[in-house]
Parts: C-alpha cells; sequence; structure tokens
C-alpha cells in the first residue's frame, strides 16, 4: 500500500462516520441522489483528470452506492477541477461535481484541509495569480 | 462626440493584478464600440469559485455584497471580463434571485448592507457583445483587419458549465470564433477548445496542468493557430506557465501566443492591446504589409 492511500484511510477512520452515514451527508450537502447514477460512464469519459484518480468518477459514485469506503479515501475528490464537464454530459442529471464538493467537505468541515501555505514555498506563492491561491484555498481547506 | 453609452463593470481582483491586459484592452476596445465599462464602487472579490454545498450560505455573502453595489448604483446588472468572476456571481444570483428564502436569511445576516433585492443579472462582456452590439457593429470598427491570422479559441470552463449558467452551447460553443470573424481572422478548429485547463491545480498538482496545457496547446498548433485566445485569466496564467516550462526543457521550442479576447478585437481595431507578445506583433504587421502591397 503506498503511503498517500494509507494516510487517506487513516483520515477517513479519524472522521468516525459510517459509511451509511457518508451517503446521507453527501447526498444532503449536494442535494443530489447517488442511486440515480446507472453507471454509464459518461462521466468518466469526458473527465479531463480522470486519469490521474484512483477511483475514476463513475466508480466513485459507485464505491458510494456500494457504501465502500475508498469512495472517501480515493484521491479522485481532491483531484477533481469542478469543471462540470460531467454534469453537462450526465443523461441522468446527476451533478458529480456537487457530489464531490459534499465529500471534500465532510473532511474540510473536520478540519482536515488538502493545501496549506506551509506546503508551498515563497516562490510559489510569488509566482501563481490569486485567482489560483483564492480558488484551491476554497476548495481546499476549512 | 457621442456620448459614451454606460456598462457596470465588475473588475475582479486579477484584472487589477496579473491580468491588467485584458482590462486596458477591453476598456480601450468599448470605448471604441460607443461604451464606457464604469467600474462597480466598492466592489469586493467574488471568491472566485461559487460554493457548491446547498447550506453554505457564508459563501455567497461576498458575490451578493457585490449584486448589492450594482443594486446601489441603480444598476440592473453587472458585466463581467473575467470569466471566473462570471461564474461565481452569475450563479450566485440565480441562486437567490427569486428565492425569498434565501434572500431573507441573507439580508438578515448582512444587517449593515442594505437590503438585497433579486434584480440584479449578470452577463459576461461576450454577450454584450454578440447579443447587443452584434457582429456587424464589431466589424465595422476594424480598422486593421486580421486577414491570415489563424485564431484557436480556448473557452475553458467557466463560460459554458455548468448548462445553467453557459453563454453558448456548452458542447459546441462559437461567440469566439463568430467574434474572430467579425476581426476578419480565421478561426481554426481542434478538439481541446471547451476542455478544462486543470484550474487551480496548478497550486499542488502542477504536473497534471502542465501535462494537459501542454496537450491543448500541441492540438491547436496541429491545427495550424498563430494564437490562442482565452476569458480567463487563470487558463491564460496556466498555458503561458507550462509554455515557461517547455521553453526551458525543450530545444527549439516555439512559443504560442496566449492573449485574451479583447486584445484580440484590439488589434482588429487598432486600439491600446496591452502587452501583446512580440512574435504575434510581428506576425500581424507582417499580413498587414501583405495586404498594403496586394
Ligand atoms: S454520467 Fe451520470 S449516470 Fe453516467 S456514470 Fe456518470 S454520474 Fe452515473
Ligand atoms: S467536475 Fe470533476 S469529476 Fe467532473 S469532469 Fe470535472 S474534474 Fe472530472
Ligand atoms: S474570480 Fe477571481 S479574479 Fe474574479 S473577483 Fe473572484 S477572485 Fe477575483
Ligand atoms: S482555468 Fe482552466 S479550469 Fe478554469 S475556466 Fe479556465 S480552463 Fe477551466
Amino acid at each position: 500500500m503506498t503511503k498517500a492511500k494509507q494516510t487517506a484511510q487513516e483520515e477517513f477512520a479519524l472522521l468516525e462516520l459510517s459509511m451509511d452515514e457518508i451517503v446521507d451527508k453527501v447526498e444532503e450537502l449536494s442535494g443530489e441522489n447517488v442511486f440515480d447514477c446507472y453507471q454509464c460512464g459518461m462521466c468518466s469519459a469526458g473527465c479531463p483528470l480522470a486519469e490521474e484518480m484512483d477511483l475514476l468518477p463513475n466508480q466513485v459514485l459507485h464505491a458510494l452506492q456500494m457504501k465502500d469506503p475508498e469512495a472517501m479515501s480515493a484521491n479522485s475528490m481532491w483531484i477533481c477541477a469542478s469543471c462540470y464537464t460531467c454534469q453537462v454530459r450526465c443523461p441522468k442529471g446527476v451533478d458529480l461535481a456537487k457530489v464531490m464538493e459534499a465529500m471534500r467537505q465532510i473532511y474540510l468541515r473536520k478540519r482536515m484541509d488538502h493545501v496549506s501555505l506551509d506546503g508551498l514555498s515563497h516562490r510559489e506563492i510569488r509566482r501563481l495569480p490569486q485567482i489560483a491561491i483564492v480558488a484551491s484555498f476554497r476548495k481546499k481547506t476549512g | 462626440m457621442n456620448k459614451l453609452e454606460k456598462l457596470t463593470y465588475f473588475p475582479g481582483c486579477t484584472l487589477k493584478d496579473t491580468a491588467s491586459d485584458f482590462e486596458i484592452s477591453g476598456m480601450a476596445v468599448m470605448e471604441a464600440l460607443g461604451y464606457v465599462l464604469e467600474e462597480l464602487e466598492r466592489w469586493n472579490c467574488c471568491g472566485t469559485v461559487f460554493s457548491l454545498t446547498d447550506d453554505d450560505l457564508m459563501h455567497q455573502i461576498g458575490p451578493v455584497r457585490d449584486l448589492i453595489r450594482a443594486q446601489e448604483a441603480g444598476s440592473e446588472e453587472i458585466i463581467t471580463l473575467c470569466s471566473m468572476c462570471y461564474a461565481t456571481l452569475k450563479r450566485s444570483s440565480l441562486f437567490v434571485n427569486g428565492n425569498q428564502e434565501r434572500l431573507d436569511k441573507i439580508n438578515a445576516f448582512m444587517n449593515k448592507e442594505i437590503d438585497y433585492e433579486g434584480k440584479v443579472s449578470v452577463h459576461h462582456l461576450l454577450e454584450v457583445l454578440r447579443d447587443r452590439i452584434g457582429w456587424e457593429k464589431v466589424e465595422e470598427r476594424v480598422t486593421n483587419p486580421l486577414e491570415g491570422l489563424s485564431v484557436a479559441p480556448f473557452y475553458g470552463c467557466t463560460l459554458l458549465r455548468p448548462q445553467e449558467i453557459a453563454i453558448d452551447d456548452p458542447d459546441a460553443p462559437t461567440v469566439l470564433q463568430d467574434l474572430t470573424q467579425a476581426l476578419w481572422a480565421t478561426p481554426i478548429d481542434y478538439a481541446y477548445s471547451v476542455e478544462c485547463c486543470g484550474a487551480y491545480q496548478v497550486v499542488d498538482h502542477r504536473d497534471v496542468v502542465i501535462e494537459r496545457t501542454h496537450r491543448i496547446m500541441s492540438a491547436a498548433r496541429r491545427a495550424g493557430a498563430d494564437v490562442i485566445v482565452t476569458s480567463c485569466p487563470l487558463c491564460h496564467f496556466n498555458l503561458s506557465d507550462t509554455q515557461k516550462e517547455l521553453v526551458r526543457t525543450i530545444p527549439d521550442y516555439e512559443e504560442m501566443p496566449i492573449i485574451y479576447f479583447t486584445q484580440l478585437m484590439a488589434l482588429g481595431f487598432g486600439v491600446e492591446a496591452g502587452k501583446i507578445p512580440a512574435s504575434l506583433k510581428a506576425k500581424v504587421k507582417r499580413l498587414q504589409t501583405v495586404k498594403g502591397e496586394g
């Protein structure tokens, strides 16, 4: 098991939530029904960042449907860029970008941030435009 | 001189900083078309990204304040140039306008502000050009036709997605191509014009962004592009940032100029365009001399 994966699983354990509770919370925060998805795979076919994800976007939904904790330990939600390609293509009208955000929020609301200023060098902070830093911190910190 | 028509303009922080060429050229071309972009007073940063969780009213406050500023100014609309500001403000306006319960909650929370009435709509400058001014008027204003210049439009995400805020067909938009044609340049077709560049992932997954933007630019080059045109300062940064990396690592790498759509217009109108990459300037000049001789 890779170190990143192990840490992700540890982090999931720190949430102290069952998968039933997680799925309820995801649905409540996103306003989406994860069981609407019928696994056609259109979202993953169009997702520009799918290659980088441990679980493809449709697999994330499948894992949620199956109450499989891997949904919460896979890196997918942190790689997702909220580009909304999946949302415009989903034949079932599932807003996967909102589902991903809800999953992130479950961590972020417990103060488990996924990006920090300490992790960036001064050079990078100076190099990056405000628009990138503000967006990244809005998505990955609580 | 004719009086200029006013548009209530929200610049956003990036246009005041790294994307100043976008604002400079935007002001100049709109003036040439008879409009003045009047900056909203005391605007604040919209927060860049729209909050996607339904219970999170907190993060609507920033954008709603900007809508209040427009209301105070007696305007029923806000025009943006930055496509990320467009998306955030537009989505916030759709989230609260016409929803009394949300309006009441937000207004109750912002007790130092006047109540927001839910009447301000948000538009992108490209919509104004297409729907109010029209491509014919744009074309009439052209003094330096960009004939022979091949332009790759790069829409990115936030002008087109999600569906409810799309300014054009999310899968097959034409607004940037139509603008290009009005300037006498040639729009080119390539597979990546509506793809995502990786956005803010550049902060902690820069390699992913480099990989994606390299693919986008290679496809545009193969299709014969002389320049890539965008309306998003983050796309602009990501594409340019990757190019710096490519110049460093690939011998003889030839840079692809990346500019804002307002800069392309400024070249066609012969008005202040901000900084234009030297290779593009030379190319445009060459095209115009050839035409002059021919
Ligand atoms: S496109 Fe929609 S229905 Fe198809 S797998 Fe993705 S989320 Fe499920
Ligand atoms: S919103 Fe996220 S999951 Fe959907 S296509 Fe974009 S990156 Fe992929
Ligand atoms: S999107 Fe960005 S540039 Fe625009 S106002 Fe918001 S934070 Fe600033
Ligand atoms: S920065 Fe990239 S992700 Fe954003 S709108 Fe531009 S293309 Fe999309």
